[in-house]
């Protein structure tokens, strides 16, 4: 694979971080903006890969299972999360928890 | 022999604690035995410790138990100094209140916090050895605030009446007033001597510089004023009666009030060092307190209030000594006084408790036929302290008088005038107790009349017209009610467990005085048994024997004059009581009255504006900061407004500028 295509990765991965970025800031409903962050780490994810080849190092690929360990474990706690929120109240969006604020 | 001496503390301590914990449990009479035998061990021990200090070189030890409080510098040790001081004061506080706690078995009996007044009893016992046993400073301020904490226990002891207990507070507030110069004192003796070990700084005290010696002295003073009842702190003592009659023996007797006189004979080197004009202020304080003190004892009608109005003019005997130099008189009288007083006290509770708890000398009369040995005592200690030869009273006090005479003149007329005062009212207690007609009984009615028209209690008399006092007070007016209740009363001589003390401190009442007779230096053996303490600073009596024998011949003519006019007065009747008995006399001079309408009027509005003070600057500064606090989080509190993605978004804000600096602090090169 040459440098250049690697570059193409490393855009790629920061396009899908800005898209997940922006959609976490602008979208109200809590499964879309739990999906926005998992695109996030993924975007990560492709970046951690592709600078490990870069640079011929294989913990770039270890650091990824971390990441998606750890993701799978936020995506348990935020589906949680979502499914008492839309029992309690259907139809609620992020804005609404704000009442749980102290 | 003498290490033993941690036990002469420690036993009265076990047996505070073995009350405290089971008293209730032991109950009455058994908690009243083990609380004297814990004390009466702590004499033998005593005695043993004083066989041994014989061989000691200098008759002094030190015997350091364990480090208290080690802070850098500062370190205060449990440790116990045993010296001709300490070790006296311990024999007769050991052995007088040995003989109190068995005497209240008999007098507390039925009371139904019996094992309670013993555990304070014991703990009063404990603190006041520490007091005098401690060989520094802090030790005996431990022991100095002991005694105060025990003096309000017990003398509020029968708390459910509400004069008691604010008996029980003026002493210990008035205690207070006093305890500050003696905290200020040690802060100043450590900063001086960088110790308050006596042992290391009474040594370096004549090196030190006047200025600080004398405000030393002076903070001492004021500690020492406070505890043993001078002008202007003496108010607290005569109120102290409140408390049971062994209670008031005790604190008059044996503990507490003799702890201020203890402590400025134990700091003599210091007082020599400071300013010149400083034992003259001991010896007015004393001489003053003596007079003003006896001026009151003779318009009283409480027969205990009279012997407490005696307690403080016979202090002030002893600090008249202080102020006189003559250290060892000031103990010498410490110690008759100690027995007679006792003696006295006893006596006039076994007098209350036989009259069914009456203690208005009106009441009584012509009582020694039904209580022989409660009056043979007594008489005996109204000898001792009337300063008849040659009961003990009378040596001690002739031995103040002389250093006063070598001081001043002036401060031996008054006090020869006060010891004229002394056998003039102590007369007059003993011939309205136990002689005379019974006022109580059938013939109480008539014979209370013909008391009153003789102007007896006049002083009393005069206050219900005023109608200031309470009208329930036990030495107020009489009353309806009380002379139906004196009709009713039948005397008894009281049980064994109370006579026998009567009799151990009458003997000793009698004989005390030979312990340091004046006639030659070879009979003062109190005097030589306190050299290696006093020796260095103690006045020397420059005295013929012919002026030894006139002074002897004057006192013995004041003391006889004494009771000679209180026969004329109460018994003869030649002169109306009512022109001696002044109600500004009986009111103690109005300074109870003047420093309640003080505190209530100017007083307060000055306290008032501390208490503004307090509440503007101090409270402010603390308010301040916790309003401070709350405006400041209010503020940020916007902050957190609930909305996730106002969140996100400070988050990504925070990453960018993060990024943005670390990206200015990074070259690429």
């Amino acid at each position: 694979m040459t440098d250049n295509l690697l570059l193409f990765h490393l855009g790629l991965g920061a396009i899908l971080f800005a898209i997940g970025g922006v959609g976490l800031l602008i979208r109200r409903n809590p499964l879309v903006m739990v999906m926005c962050v998992e695109l996030m780490l993924n975007a990560v994810n492709l970046t951690f890969v592709t600078f490990g080849r870069m640079l011929n190092d294989i913990s770039g690929q270890v650091i990824v299972f971390f990441v998606l360990v750890v993701a799978a474990a936020e995506v348990v706690v935020g589906l949680g999360l979502i499914v008492a929120l839309s029992r309690r109240k259907p139809g609620a969006n992020a804005d609404d928890l704000r009442l749980l604020r102290g | 022999m003498v290490e033993l001496v941690w036990l002469i503390p420690a036993l009265p301590l076990a047996g505070f604690l073995v009350l405290l914990l089971f008293g209730k449990r032991i109950g009455e009479p058994l908690a009243g035995w083990f609380g004297t035998a814990m004390v009466g061990l702590s004499f033998v021990v005593a005695l043993v410790v004083f066989a041994g200090l014989w061989n000691q070189p200098e008759h002094t030890y030190e015997l350091s138990l364990f480090s208290w409080i080690p802070a850098g510098n500062f370190s205060v040790d449990i440790g116990f100094l045993l010296d001709p001081l300490s070790m006296t004061m311990i024999l007769f506080i050991t052995g007088i209140a040995a003989l109190i706690h068995l005497y209240s078995i008999g007098y507390m009996h039925g009371d139904s916090r019996f094992p309670r007044f013993f555990t304070y009893l014991n703990l009063f016992v404990f603190s006041m050895l520490m007091l005098v046993m401690g060989d520094n400073l802090v030790l005996t301020f431990l022991g100095w605030e002991g005694v105060g904490a025990c003096s309000y226990f017990l003398i509020a002891f029968w708390f459910e009446k509400d004069a008691n207990a604010s008996a029980g507070k003026k002493a210990f507030i008035t205690n207070r007033v006093g305890d500050w110069g003696f905290m200020v004192a040690i802060f100043l003796t450590f900063f001086t001597f960088g110790s308050v070990k006596y042992s290391d700084f009474l040594g370096l005290s004549s090196g030190v510089a006047q200025t600080t010696a004398t405000f030393i002295a002076v903070l001492l003073f004021i500690g020492a004023i406070g505890k043993s009842a001078q002008i202007p702190l003496f108010i607290w003592l005569p109120d102290a009666m409140a408390g049971p009659t062994p209670v008031s023996a005790l604190i008059h007797a044996a503990t507490m009030v003799t702890a201020g006189v203890y402590l400025l004979v134990r700091v003599n080197p210091i007082l020599a060092a400071s300013a010149d004009w400083l034992p003259w202020l001991i010896a007015i304080v004393g001489c003053a307190t003596a007079f003003l003190a006896a001026t009151i004892a003779i318009a009283q009608t409480d027969i205990k209030k009279v012997l407490a109005y005696s307690t403080v003019s016979q202090l002030g005997y002893m600090f008249l000594a202080v102020g006189s130099g003559g250290y060892s008189a000031a103990i010498f009288h410490m110690i008759t006084h100690a027995f007679f007083k006792a003696c006295l006290f006893l006596g006039a509770g076994s007098v209350i408790h036989g009259m069914h708890d009456q203690q208005d000398m009106r009441y009584m009369g012509a009582l020694r036929k039904i209580m022989p040995i409660t009056a043979f005592t007594f008489m005996i200690g109204w000898l001792a302290i009337s300063g008849v030869i040659p009961f003990s009273g009378f040596w001690s006090k002739d031995d103040v008088l002389s250093y006063a005479l070598q001081k001043n003149f002036l401060l031996y007329l008054f006090g020869l005038i006060a010891a004229l005062m002394t056998a003039f009212y102590m007369s007059r207690e003993v011939i309205l107790v136990f002689f005379g007609k019974a006022r109580w009984g059938e013939s109480a009615e008539a014979e209370l009349a013909n008391l009153q028209s003789h102007g007896v209690g006049a002083g009393a008399t005069q206050l219900s017209a005023g109608g200031t006092d309470d009208p329930h007070d036990a030495d107020g007016p009489l009353l309806v009610d009380d002379i139906e209740h004196a009709k009713s009363v039948h005397p008894h001589e009281s049980v064994w467990m109370m006579t026998i003390p009567l009799l151990v401190l009458a003997f000793f009442a009698t004989i005390a005085g030979f312990i340091n007779l004046p006639f030659t230096d070879t009979t003062e053996f109190l005097n030589r048994w306190l050299e290696p303490v006093i020796g260095q600073y103690q006045t020397h009596l420059h005295e013929s024997t012919l002026q030894l024998i006139v002074e002897l011949t004057v006192s013995t003519i004041v003391a006889l004059t004494g009771i000679g006019l209180a026969y004329a007065v109460y018994v003869k009747r030649r002169f109306p009581a009512r022109k001696i008995e002044l109600p500004f006399l009986y009111h103690g001079w109005y300074i109870d009255h003047g420093v309640t309408l003080f505190m209530g009027g100017p007083g307060r509005k000055l306290f008032e504006l501390v208490a503004l003070f307090d509440k503007v600057v101090i409270d402010g500064a603390v308010n301040g900061v916790g309003k401070l606090t709350r405006g400041g989080a209010l503020r940020l509190r916007g902050v957190q407004n609930g909305y996730v993605r106002w969140y996100a978004l400070m988050i990504g804000l925070g990453a960018v500028l993060v990024i943005a600096f670390v990206l200015t602090q990074v070259s690429f090169s």
